[in-house]
């Protein structure tokens, strides 16, 4: 019984039935421990969590000088900046909103720098459902390809205070 | 054989146990406070699941976060530890057939959980800490919150180390013979994932507390909070797990007499638990930046997983027990086992839908959730609640409700009033966790953000639409609002029991079940009898964990698939 204790003695292996299953749970275990090196060498997805320490205010200029050198357009009063293809865009987390929006080219390889200028944020693309943190303090090199073209907005989905709620941005991928 | 002292012990008129006087007055005194804990979790779960079914959204956005904060601290760490507190004292104490280890250290655990409780809910409550349970810094709360937080985990330090005590000298004083009883085991092992984790708490807290005193200049290093206070968020749900996977095997021995078949497989299993999980913290950093690849990886699956391993051990381990315990009563069929078990005894039906929620909700999807690539597509998406949703709700909190049905008469020594709503209470829960959590996980997958009032973004520049999410947000609702009654419904009958309930003291407690059922029962716990002897079949189980096996890997495949589909990141 559970609740009585057990006479000394009780140390045996498993048998039947019940040693069979932790047979399967072992090798199903296997299978997902290598499930990720093999999707780390062979899928197109991972999380390198390449960043750099950034002090808040220096990446709030780097991204000023980004949008002052490739800006293409506005949207709702939001600068629309170019991304050079295979070059280096930057995107910040602050006031509750993502800035600047960006523009990019199908099946061209980038790097997005993103970072926070005061909270904890969520970058969270959609419709495509892809989903990274965000720091004050850490430059979050992401290498992104897009793979379909159209508009797709980021939303914020880590809480942020009084305005996460309203926090989005805009990624404009053209063919 | 026992050490108790004459004058603070009584013995239990319906298993004959005895019953320390210290310890039955602490377990009331956690016990009541978690129900209460429950209880404000509750009313605020009703306002969150109206606010997200978007055709109420009822709260603006302030007040949201004021009750999201609120609902997770009572519920995830409030009505849980007291809990837990409650268990750890049964467990030293009667279970071991001996006494409590001290009583400065019970007053000692339970005032400071309670000052601890009271003051984070009235600084969470006047808005003093909307920083949702989580508390990531550099977002900041009132000093008094972390100081709350600090008393409330020194408290159940306090009761850790009282249950230690309390092995101790049951051990010293030779109370029992033999190993300690395997519910015991999986307390002690629950006890001491406890310290890690609120050693981590206080690792993560007191600086934060510094900050927000303004002893410290600057914020803690955001990504290095977030790396320890894991090791208080995950690791304390590790605690959950062995301890409700230990109210599995009481509850399963108390209501049809099972008895493990194998003692060495449960306790191994228990082992792994403290041996593998306590980087577990590393699952909510899979898409964090500053920690690379190989790290995510390597700290997801280290020891190949051998944590999840031990909880598929359970979900065998736990029905395989029923299933002889009801074959030796002369029940057959391959699942005349389930179909004659007493699913009309609380106690039962909460622990068995506690084990189907946790094993096929919220283990599989918890494991491919962590899964470190898997994470890009799921994290902070409402799939996240909807996964701990399915282990804490539906799989720790349902195993406690059940175990309250025998705790309230049998340490309270009180009758539970209105016993068809009590009997039904178990599925209205499990059931509206099911629902609610089936929707969360769906809207989830369209990116749907979890602590989110607003899915129409009102107000932002860039607008967004998410309106095929709408269905789905309302089975949340409709499951929330429904597990949340279940919740209130359990809450009053077992605060009315405990105070107003008919007293049964110097007789048994009133039966779950039918007089035949416990005649066999009883049986079972006072003859010797050997699980494991050839003719006692585990085919049920079998059948029963290849489904779930199945299920499993079908969910975890289709999940790599729709991580293909995405935009190539890295």
């Amino acid at each position: 019984m559970s609740i009585f204790p057990v006479p000394n003695g009780w140390v045996r292996a498993p048998h039947g039935a019940e040693r069979m299953w932790v047979g399967l749970a072992l090798a199903w275990c296997l299978v997902l421990s290598a499930a990720m090196p093999y999707w780390h060498f062979r899928g197109r997805q991972t999380s390198a969590g390449e960043a750099y320490d950034v002090n808040p205010s220096d990446f709030e200029k780097r991204v000023a000088q980004f949008v002052a050198a490739g800006q293409v357009g506005d949207r709702n009063g939001l600068p629309i900046v170019e991304v050079p293809p295979g070059g280096h865009g930057y995107l910040i987390g602050k006031n509750w909103q993502w800035y600047p929006a960006l523009k990019l080219k199908k099946g061209v390889e980038y790097k997005l720098h993103v970072s926070s200028g005061d909270y904890q944020h969520g970058f969270s693309l959609q419709p495509v459902n892809v989903n990274f943190h965000v720091l004050p303090g850490y430059d979050h090199v992401l290498t992104v390809t897009p793979t379909e073209s159209g508009e797709f907005k980021i939303i914020c989905n880590e809480f942020c205070g009084a305005g996460h709620h309203a926090m989005t941005g805009l990624i404009v991928v053209e063919e | 054989m026992g050490n108790f002292i004459t004058e603070r012990m009584r013995v239990c008129a319906t298993t004959g146990l005895t019953v320390d006087l210290d310890a039955q007055r602490f377990i009331k005194l956690n016990a009541v406070f978690g129900v209460v804990s429950l209880l404000i979790g509750a009313i605020a779960a009703y306002l969150l699941a109206l606010t997200r079914w978007e055709a109420v959204a009822l709260l603006d956005p302030i007040d949201y976060y004021k009750y999201i904060s609120l609902h997770g601290l009572n519920m995830l760490i409030f009505w849980i530890l007291f809990m837990e507190m409650a268990i750890l004292y049964f467990c030293a104490s009667t279970l071991l057939n001996s006494r409590n280890f001290s009583r400065a250290l019970g007053y000692g655990q339970f005032g400071l959980m309670l000052i601890g409780w009271a003051t984070v809910n009235f600084s969470v409550l006047s808005g003093r800490a909307s920083v949702m349970m989580t508390s990531y810094v550099p977002l900041k709360a009132e000093q008094e919150f972390y100081l709350g937080m600090l008393l409330f985990a020194v408290g159940a330090l306090l009761g850790v180390i009282n249950f230690f005590g309390g092995v101790y000298i049951a051990r010293r004083d030779r109370t029992y013979k033999g190993s300690m009883p395997l519910v015991v085991f999986g307390a002690l092992a629950a006890a001491i994932i406890a310290v890690f984790t609120i050693v981590h708490g206080a690792i993560a807290l007191i600086p934060a507390w510094l900050w927000s005193l303004g002893a410290l200049e600057k914020a803690p290093d955001p990504g290095w909070y977030r790396l320890i206070w894991w090791g208080l968020g995950h690791a304390s749900q590790q605690i959950n797990v062995c301890a409700h996977v230990a109210v599995w095997y009481l509850l399963a021995t108390l209501t049809v007499g099972a008895k493990p078949i194998n003692q060495t497989v449960c306790r191994v299993a228990f082992v792994l638990y403290i041996m593998f999980i306590n980087l577990a913290s590393a699952h909510h950093l899979l898409v964090d930046p500053g920690v690379g690849a190989p790290w995510k990886m390597w700290n997801t699956s280290y020891a190949l997983y051998l944590a999840v391993m031990a909880s598929m051990i359970h979900g065998f381990t736990v029905p395989a027990s029923i299933e002889v315990a009801q074959r030796k009563k002369g029940i057959g069929g391959l699942f005349g086992w389930l179909t004659k078990a007493p699913w009309k005894d609380p106690g039962f039906s909460a622990m068995f839908l506690s084990l189907l929620i946790f094993g096929f909700g919220g283990g599989i999807t918890g494991v491919t959730l962590g899964t470190h690539q898997i994470n890009i597509i799921a994290h902070n998406t409402l799939r996240i609640p909807g996964h701990f949703h399915m282990t804490v709700a539906g799989g720790t909190a349902l195993a406690f409700m059940g175990l309250a049905y025998y705790v309230v008469p049998l340490i309270f020594q009180r009758e539970y009033p209105l016993r068809a709503l009590a009997r039904v209470q178990p599925y209205i829960f499990g059931g509206g966790i099911v629902i609610m959590a089936v929707g969360m996980t769906l809207a989830g997958s369209m990116g749907v953000p979890r602590r989110h009032p607003d899915i129409d973004f009102t107000g932002a520049r860039i607008a967004v639409d998410m309106g095929g999410a709408t269905p789905f947000l309302a089975m949340l609702g409709i499951g929330g609002l429904i597990a949340a009654t279940g919740a209130v419904i359990f809450a009053a009958l077992t605060a009315y029991a405990a105070f107003f309930g008919k007293s049964n003291k110097g007789r048994a407690m009133t039966s779950w079940q039918t007089p035949e059922q416990d005649r066999m029962t009883k049986n079972l716990l006072t003859t010797a009898w050997n699980p494991a002897e050839g003719k006692l079949k585990t085919t049920g189980t079998v059948v029963l964990t290849l489904i779930f096996l199945a299920s499993f890997v079908v969910y975890y495949f289709a999940n790599w698939k729709a991580l293909a589909d995405v935009w190539y990141v890295k």
